[in-house]
């Protein structure tokens, strides 16, 4: 389990004034700076932001982009939108799935991915796509995901 | 920097922005998201890298300097992304695509200092025939380009770029000759109507809120864009952010709001990297902050990133999200124009909506009028995309027909394959078949089908598309992004879910049709239009595509073996040459046999990935699909010699 670093979280809180509107992105942030939102962390930005921690947990909880469990050390993610549906992205789901191991919005056990879906990127042309971090790759073959995969540490 | 206070330091700026142009070779690479997976930031530095060593230009950082000879621009989605990257050699015009890093000291020497072109770069038209310029080009000669025009002619990381191709001179004549009301009676006349989807009166809502008796107003762009498929605003925001800028800050005036949000998805870093330095400019310049233009009015924005909720797309539920908290939606029988940020008068319109704003300044209500159908008026932005051979942006006055865009522009069908369905409105919106094509694309006549034009999303769809499938995707989208507050919508898209799961799972029975029929009565009933609109999907693709439903619930089949229930992939012994392709990529080790013996297909562990059918060479094309299941050949654990 990775430990919060509570210093960063109040850098974080800090840099939005104390606003309590900040919530959102005040989360966005300690997301992508922790790779996760721990439980000690939601507490921190309850206490510091005055905000009741039920609405900091029902924030956390509703949107996509947070995980209350630590991400991978790199995120691949799989377009589900309707443009990259019809080209075949539920096969790139599948295959990414299977050369990962693990399924949607879960970590592999190194901790090396996590694999997440989202519903547009807006690259819709070149769908299926797949997003490593922020690397596009365009409908990868079965080989050419090996390759990409292991290019990764 | 001083900042800008009047209009002829504004034209000073236009006047110097583009005399450093004059007289040089542009290169104009198309830098947004789309182009990305093509990898268009790697081919950009060789072109930077390139340029310095041949000493076209002093520094490789692509923004313009006086002294150099060539300027690398690195601009926003040109829209033709089937063919990207896409670069466009000014002063000529001179347009390539599909460019490859390996072509890049080639562009150089032959086209910018030789003078050449290069035809293998160009587009080529149904004859073979080379069409040097992008502006003769069928895909974008179809199309009517005023919110996109300057995506291909500006860097939107240098302001000095918008203020060169005209931009924040609406803005400096509405400070310095109109009042607020002068500006909203335009914008009244124009009847600008809203580009996110509704296409209510942009002056009507304007109003509303301008009237409303607080001091305190606001206005919000809506950047959420969470329609599947759709990526319009992503593009304007990428391509010419201060054009959103200018239209805000002139809705700010008008209403009387002093403050001003944009809530950008999360999901478009590009976008949100280059709303953020645009903002960044136009405070350095003077066109936020205090007394703009030397005027009274002051004006400040701040943007506001998504975390991912496509329900807090909906305007009342974006503005409880702005405020710190979960953004779901809210009762509006208090419309949020008269209480919404924070309780105050709010008005929230879309990108596109705020980036007509300068153009109706600029060129006159007629002008506007000019382009269009009667209440339909100036063009739309689409993104094309499926199964169409060009993909990309398309924007085009409103009114014209689905098969212009889809044939004309779009160019048919991809791999010769036969039209089926074109899916517009995103999840609210519903699938149109061939026999509508000549529908034209405006706020009314698709609403009149089963569909709407929504955001501009447009899917198009061939005989490879399962229409139970595809209605089945955008319930289960819901159901994920339903916040589950209202009854109708929750329960509702819940229960169609499970019915559209089993049809598609060969589990469907006779009523399925007609249950999902009653609950789409019900779903008129939700709180807010992820529900009220959610069963379009279903109604739509039960109306046009019947068959399909009553194949899979009958007889247990997928017309376009799509749902893995009821498909099967078989290695058919006439064509398998043995060649061990397919065998050698299953993921499961499904596939047995040997050189030159038919390979076999373990229908007990085949996982139906697909990979066999893609892999097997096309010359063979052994692997088919069938469907039903009980159609399939009698299995042989051992393949035989290849005939």
């Amino acid at each position: 389990m990775v430990d919060t670093n509570t210093s960063e979280i109040d850098k974080i809180v800090d840099k939005y004034h104390g606003d309590k509107g900040a919530l959102i992105q005040v989360l966005l942030d300690i997301q992508q700076k922790e790779r996760w939102l721990s439980k000690d962390s939601l507490c921190r930005v309850s206490d510091k932001l005055c905000v009741p921690l039920t609405w900091v947990y029902h924030a956390a909880t509703f949107y996509k982009a947070f995980s209350l469990e630590p991400r991978g050390r790199h995120t691949a993610t799989v377009c589900l939108g309707t443009a990259c549906h019809v080209r075949g992205a539920p096969i790139l789901l599948d295959r990414v799935s299977q050369k990962l191991n693990v399924g949607p919005n879960q970590t592999t056990k190194d901790q090396k991915f996590t694999l997440t879906t989202v519903n547009c990127l807006g690259c819709c042309a070149l769908g299926p796509v797949l997003v490593i971090d922020e690397s596009y790759y365009s409908n990868p073959s079965g080989a050419e995901l090996d390759k990409i995969v292991n290019s990764y540490s | 920097m001083t900042k800008i206070k009047t209009q002829q330091d504004l034209e000073n700026i236009r006047k110097r922005n583009q005399e450093q142009y004059a007289g040089k070779k542009i290169i104009t690479l198309c830098s947004a998201t789309g182009c990305r997976p093509y990898g268009v930031v790697k081919i950009s530095d060789v072109f930077a890298q390139e340029l310095k060593k041949q000493n076209l230009t002093g520094h490789a950082s692509g923004r313009s300097a006086v002294a150099d000879k060539v300027i690398l621009r690195n601009s926003g989605c040109h829209g033709f992304c089937e063919r990207g990257p896409i670069a466009v050699i000014s002063p000529d015009e001179i347009c390539y695509m599909g460019i490859k890093l390996e072509d890049v000291p080639e562009i150089i020497s032959e086209t910018i200092i030789g003078g050449r072109k290069i035809e293998r770069l160009m587009y080529k038209d149904a004859n073979g025939n080379v069409v040097p310029l992008a502006s003769d080009i069928p895909f974008y000669k179809g199309q009517k380009r005023i919110i996109l025009a300057n995506n291909t002619q500006i860097d939107p990381a240098n302001i000095e770029d918008y203020i060169g191709v005209g931009g924040y001179s609406a803005l400096a004549k509405v400070l310095a000759s109109m009042s607020p009301d002068d500006v909203l009676l335009k914008i009244k006349e124009a009847n600008l109507r809203g580009r996110g989807g509704g296409g209510f009166p942009a002056g009507q809502k304007w109003e509303t809120t301008k009237n409303a008796p607080e001091k305190t107003k606001y206005v919000v762009v809506n950047a959420d864009e969470g329609d599947p498929g759709a990526f319009m605003n992503c593009s304007v925001l990428e391509g010419n952010p201060h054009s959103v800028l200018e239209g805000l800050i002139i809705a700010g005036y008008t209403i009387g709001a002093k403050e001003g949000f944009l809530y950008v998805r999360q999901e478009y870093p590009l976008a949100l990297a280059k709303i953020l330095k645009a903002i960044d400019d136009a405070e350095v310049y003077g066109l936020l902050g205090d007394n703009i233009f030397g005027s009274k009015f002051s004006f400040k924005v701040r943007v506001h990133r998504g975390a991912g909720a496509f329900v807090s797309g909906e305007s009342s539920a974006l503005m409880t999200a702005i405020e710190g908290r979960v953004g779901e939606p809210r009762l509006k029988y208090i419309k949020t124009a008269v209480s919404g940020l924070w309780e105050k008068p709010t008005n929230l319109n879309n990108v596109e909506t705020y980036a007509n704003v300068p153009l109706i300044i600029n060129n006159g209500v007629d002008w506007f009028k000019s382009i269009g159908t009667k209440d339909n008026y100036g063009t739309k932005v689409f993104s094309l995309v499926g199964k169409v051979k060009n993909s990309g942006l398309v924007e085009v006055p409103l009114g014209t027909s689905l098969r212009k865009i889809i044939f004309d522009i779009g160019g048919g069908m991809k791999d010769g394959k036969k039209f089926k369905a074109v899916q517009t409105g995103g999840p609210s919106g519903g699938c149109l078949p061939e026999n509508k094509l000549d529908l034209p694309v405006d706020f009314d006549e698709l609403t009149k089908a089963g569909s709407m034009m929504g955001s501009g999303g447009m899917i198009i769809m061939d005989e490879e598309s399962c229409m139970v499938d595809v209605a089945k995707y955008f319930v289960k989208f819901l159901s994920e992004e339903s916040c589950g507050k209202c009854i109708p919508c929750r329960e509702g898209i819940s229960q169609m879910l499970d019915i559209l799961t089993r049809i598609t799972e060969g589990k469907g029975k006779e009523g399925d049709v007609e249950l999902l029929l009653d609950i789409a009565d019900l779903l008129g009933a939700s709180l807010c239009a992820l529900g009220t609109t959610a069963a379009n999907p279903v109604l739509s693709t039960i109306k046009y595509f019947r068959s399909e439903y009553d194949a899979h619930i009958k007889e247990k089949r997928c017309p376009a073996h799509v749902c893995k229930a009821l498909t099967a992939y078989y290695i058919n012994p006439d064509k398998c040459t043995g060649c061990m392709v397919c065998l050698k990529q299953c993921p499961v080790n499904s596939i047995t046999g040997e050189r030159k013996m038919v390979h076999v297909i373990d229908q007990e562990t085949c996982t139906k990935c697909g990979t066999c059918f893609e892999v097997c060479p096309k010359r063979f094309r052994a692997v088919d699909k069938i469907s039903p299941e009980s159609k399939l050949p009698p299995h042989h654990s051992i393949g035989r010699p290849v005939e």
